[in-house]
Formats: structure tokens, C-alpha cells, sequence
């Protein structure tokens, strides 16, 4: 009955959307190791891409594949390949006692406020924006284009302070990593 | 026609759940920064499927910032992991109670 009312294709990517997300999610906090969880985090991260692509964020599902994907669970694996911390956490030990259960209620009280909200309110209302003129959001090519001409206008001067964040968060990235060198190499560089 | 809007937003809903009690119940520092990764995607999908409700592309703009800022904070974060771990030897943070009072 429910692919009577919806398409049928769109309730399948939306099945295995969900699974995907859901399956890799339990694996992220489930696994004891972290090669396996940042394995884990990978198939969630296709899982919201898919669910992009449904949605008609095209590009959006290109650059999550690529940066987070592609660049930021890479950056998570070197990290543990580098540090040696792929043991296995003994995720049974519990220091404080209750912790699981008071983060259990916790949790369940933030899906479950979310799942009111949404119930009760009347965000969706499906009125077009006005900011867009009424204009149908584009997929494919169309939605780069639609996608960069926000950027570009609309939201420039955000675009040019993320490029800022960018580089300060580079030149922090080399000063937190780099060792320690001693007092006395310091002192040759400052002579020379 | 595509499924309703608040499928994906329960999805996303669920998602942020996870990922809130697994950054509350994990202690690995490495974990606990994929849970965030976790709650920034349900985000993500929230302002995407908002985007395609209200046709607005000013929500996947949105995502867009997401991204570079989750990508700086996985940078800095990660590089004050290794740096904890050269002090320390242990990525847990049960070990850095030394603020304790």
C-alpha cells in the first residue's frame, strides 16, 4: 500500500538509504575497532549521499562522496594507522556507573522531542520559498549551476571566511602535530 | 512522486540519536569525533530534505558550509589527538581528567 501512494523506485532508494545509514551508524558506535568503525562511518556517509541524490542535491552527494568519504574517514584511518590505536577498547568496562543507561534516555529523548516537533509543526507547508521566486529546485547539471549562483551571490562573503577557517585551521593542524623540537635547534634557526 | 519529507527527517532524526549516545557512551577520542560526524550528516540530510520541501537552495548552501567547517574541525581535532597521544600514549578520555577540581 505504501508503494501504491509513492513510487515504488523512490520507496526502494529510500529503504536502502536508510538501511545503509542505520547499519553503518550501529557499526560506528558498536565496533571495538576503529579501523572497523571508520569502515562503518564510510557506508553511513553512501548512505546520505544516496539520500541526497533522491533529494536533488546532486552536488552535494559528489562532494560528500569525495571530502567526507574521500578525505576526511582517510585522514580518521591515517590518524589510527599513524598513532597505533587500533586495539581494541574494552567497551564493556563502564567507569561511571549508569553512564549507558542515563546516554540511552538521553538519546531517546532527543529522537523522540524531534520526532514531536516534527509531528506537530507545521514548517512543511510546501509554500515555495521567496527567495528562489518560485523557481523548482534543479537536478543534474542544473543544480551546480543553482547551487554556485547562491554561493557566489548570496552567501559570498560566508564563502570567503570559510576560506579563512580553511587555512587557520591548516597552519593549527601543522602547529598541534609538529614534534617538539629542542631549545637548542630553536636557537640555531633564530641565529641563522 | 517522491516518499514524504518526514521519512527522511525521522531517518535523520534517528541518526542524531545514534550519534549522540554513541559520543556519551564511547571514550575513545577517535570514536567519539565519528559520532560528531554522525550527528553533522543527520543535519545535513535534515537542511537537504527542507531544501527539496521548500524548494530553496539556500539549505544545500547550508550543507555546503557544513562540510568545510566539519572538515576544518576533523583537522584541528585530529591534530590535537596526535599531539594528546605523544604526552600521554592513550587516545581515552578518561585519562584527561587532569582539570579535575
Amino acid at each position: 500500500m505504501i508503494a501504491g501512494a509513492y513510487a515504488l523506485a523512490s520507496v526502494l532508494v529510500f529503504a536502502t538509504a536508510a538501511l545503509l545509514i542505520l547499519v553503518g551508524a550501529i557499526g560506528v558506535i558498536a565496533l571495538k575497532n576503529p579501523v572497523h568503525s571508520a569502515l562503518s562511518l564510510i557506508m553511513t556517509l553512501f548512505g546520505v549521499a544516496i539520500a541526497f541524490v533522491a533529494q536533488s542535491a546532486d552536488f552535494l552527494a559528489a562532494v560528500q562522496i569525495i571530502v567526507y568519504a574521500g578525505a576526511i574517514v582517510v585522514l580518521f584511518l591515517f590518524v589510527i594507522m599513524f598513532l597505533g590505536v587500533d586495539r581494541r577498547e574494552h567497551v564493556h568496562v563502564e567507569p561511571l556507573v549508569g553512564q549507558r543507561a542515563f546516554a540511552a534516555v538521553g538519546a531517546a529523548i532527543t529522537v523522540g522531542g524531534l520526532v514531536v516537533l516534527m509531528a506537530r509543526s507545521h514548517w512543511v507547508t510546501g509554500a515555495m520559498s521567496v527567495s528562489t521566486k518560485g523557481v523548482a529546485l534543479a537536478t543534474g547539471q542544473a543544480n551546480v549551476k543553482q547551487l554556485g549562483t547562491a554561493i557566489f551571490t548570496t552567501y559570498l562573503f560566508a564563502f570567503e571566511a570559510t576560506a579563512a577557517l580553511l587555512v587557520i585551521a591548516v597552519v593549527g593542524a601543522v602547529l598541534l602535530a609538529r614534534r617538539e623540537r629542542s631549545v637548542h635547534d630553536e636557537e640555531v634557526e633564530v641565529d641563522a | 512522486m517522491n516518499v514524504p519529507a518526514a521519512w527522511y527527517l525521522i531517518l535523520a532524526a534517528v541518526l542524531f540519536g545514534i550519534g549522540s549516545f554513541g559520543l556519551l557512551t564511547r571514550r575513545s577520542a577517535l570514536i567519539m569525533f565519528m559520532c560528531i560526524e554522525l550527528m553533522l550528516n543527520a543535519v545535513n540530510l535534515t537542511f537537504v530534505t527542507f531544501s527539496r520541501t521548500l524548494s530553496d537552495v539556500g539549505g544545500q548552501a547550508s550543507v555546503f558550509f557544513v562540510m568545510v567547517v566539519a572538515a576544518a574541525e576533523v583537522t584541528v581535532g585530529l591534530g590535537i589527538v596526535v599531539a594528546v597521544f605523544r604526552r600521554r600514549s592513550s587516545t581515552s578520555v578518561d585519562e584527561l581528567s587532569e582539570l579535575k577540581g
